[in-house]
């Protein structure tokens, strides 16, 4: 005769099997790849900031005496970078807003740089100038891609936590899981600035 | 057992506002109809005679041959009212172009009726096939003869230009180990074993006392055993590459937004 310790044992690991098919490590796994595509929008939003130094050094080149415009990406990218952005900020409301509100306005001061830069054929034309631009608008588009990307695996982690059973394990095992925020889109934000030819 | 308190301060508006706004996002993903991935040229819109389409086939089909680049060419009618830059990393995403480890895959779409071209470039190749050579070649090699109404001579020029740009960097690309590698949709070694020590153990001390009244007895058969299916994320994709037995097939590569667009 197995001692009862033993089978209570074995019960308790078939147990643990059994939990784990019907997804007692969902939100652990769905939180990270929420984490990671938190990163890479993080990282592409930093590849932009990283561009901007050079776009405004050629453009300034060219067009000096659009002094206002320039100044404004200038203080928008100033003010974006210096946005603390930490694990936190996904599942805090406040700071979420802040991040997305500082992004979008250094959006907003390159979409109106962009423009400008119209009216000075032969900036349109200099070839660092153009290289810049297509770096720019592919990181833009980068930029979207990870926001939806992101956007969906908060989906998937968010209605884990809310709906059963993946509410119950969360309330047990994972007390400090939170929801995650995602971002609303504003109008024209999720576009890159278009330039026509 | 009660939810958390974090779960309940949020209340159902919250999470409908969110639901909401996925909804309108998603929207437009599930509007769209993707062609199917028939070869490596997908001439939607017939912009190409069957001539100029074996052609430029073949030469595709070469080029992945000698470096596993998976180049797709793609027409489009109609981009179902999205931006041309999320319709074609959405349709690289459903084809998997490119292979699984290396994300090595390019898409060059043409939408005549919107008059925009896009060449998306997946990871892999996002260091060779820079968003500013890609945006060259559309000025340069692609628009001006689709201003001229030429788009066979367009979509040609600009697939020699890309194929010339990853031959030159292809030494330099097979020195680099995998770039930004997918390791979702791998085998979790460590838990199947796991769950087989148990399962050998269970089954073990089941049959050495087999007679016993148990309350487990009557459950022998162990049917009610669920194992769970380890792994299994959404980028499953075809493992080695397309291109067997006639048919092609995405080779699970996925795009993050590189490339350069344009219109005419």
């Amino acid at each position: 005769m197995v001692g009862t310790g033993l089978r209570i044992g074995l019960l308790a690991g078939l147990l643990s099997l059994v939990l784990a098919g019907c997804g007692i490590n969902n939100v652990p796994t769905l939180e990270e790849r929420a984490k990671a595509a938190w990163a890479e929008v993080q990282n592409q939003y930093q590849r932009r900031a990283d561009l901007i130094p050079n776009l405004v050094e050629t453009v300034k080149g060219y067009a000096q005496q659009e002094r206002e415009v320039l100044t404004q990406v200038i203080e928008a990218r100033a003010k974006a970078t210096s946005v603390r952005v930490d694990a936190s900020t996904i599942t805090d409301p406040a700071k979420f807003r802040e991040f997305q509100e500082a992004q979008n306005q250094l959006s907003g001061a390159l979409g109106r740089l962009l423009a400008t830069v119209e009216n000075y054929p032969d900036l349109k034309s200099n070839q660092n100038f153009l290289a810049l631009q297509s770096q720019l608008e592919g990181t833009e588009n980068r930029i979207a891609v990870a926001r939806r990307d992101y956007i969906q695996t908060v989906q998937a982690y968010n209605t884990e936590l809310r709906t059963i059973p993946g509410r119950w394990i969360a309330a047990i095992l994972y007390p400090d899981a939170k929801p995650m925020e995602v971002f609303t889109a504003t109008q024209g934000s999720d576009r890159p600035p278009q330039v026509k030819f | 057992m009660l939810p958390s308190g974090a779960a309940r301060r949020r209340g159902p508006k919250h999470a409908l506002f969110i639901l909401l706004a996925l909804c309108a996002l998603l929207g437009p993903a599930l509007a769209q109809s993707f062609p199917p991935l028939a070869g490596r040229v997908v001439d939607a819109a017939n912009l190409l005679g069957a001539e100029q389409r074996r052609a430029l086939e073949a030469k595709l089909k070469a080029h992945e041959d000698r470096t596993t680049d998976q180049v797709v060419v793609a027409t489009v009618p109609s981009l179902g009212g999205t931006s041309i830059e999320d319709f074609a990393n959405r349709l690289f995403r459903h084809w998997q172009l490119g292979q699984k480890a290396r994300n090595n895959g390019v898409l060059l779409l043409v939408a005549p009726n919107e008059r925009k071209v896009r060449i998306e470039v997946g990871y892999g190749l996002e260091g060779a096939l820079t968003d500013a050579l890609s945006g060259v070649i559309i000025r340069t090699a692609m628009a001006p003869r689709f201003r001229a109404g030429d788009f066979a001579g367009g979509i040609d020029a600009g697939v020699d230009a890309v194929l010339s740009i990853l031959t030159g960097d292809a030494e330099e690309w097979q020195r680099r180990a995998k770039v930004r590698a997918d390791d979702h949709g791998e085998l979790d070694w460590f838990t199947v074993a796991f769950m087989l020590v148990i399962l050998i153990i269970v089954i073990r001390a089941f049959f050495r006392n087999g007679g016993g009244p148990s309350r487990y007895h009557r459950s022998r058969g162990g049917s009610w055993v669920i194992l769970p299916t380890p792994g299994g994320g959404w980028g499953g994709g075809f493992s080695g590459g397309g291109g067997f037995g006639g048919g092609f097939f995405g080779g699970g590569g996925s795009s993050g937004g590189g490339g350069a667009s344009g219109s005419w």
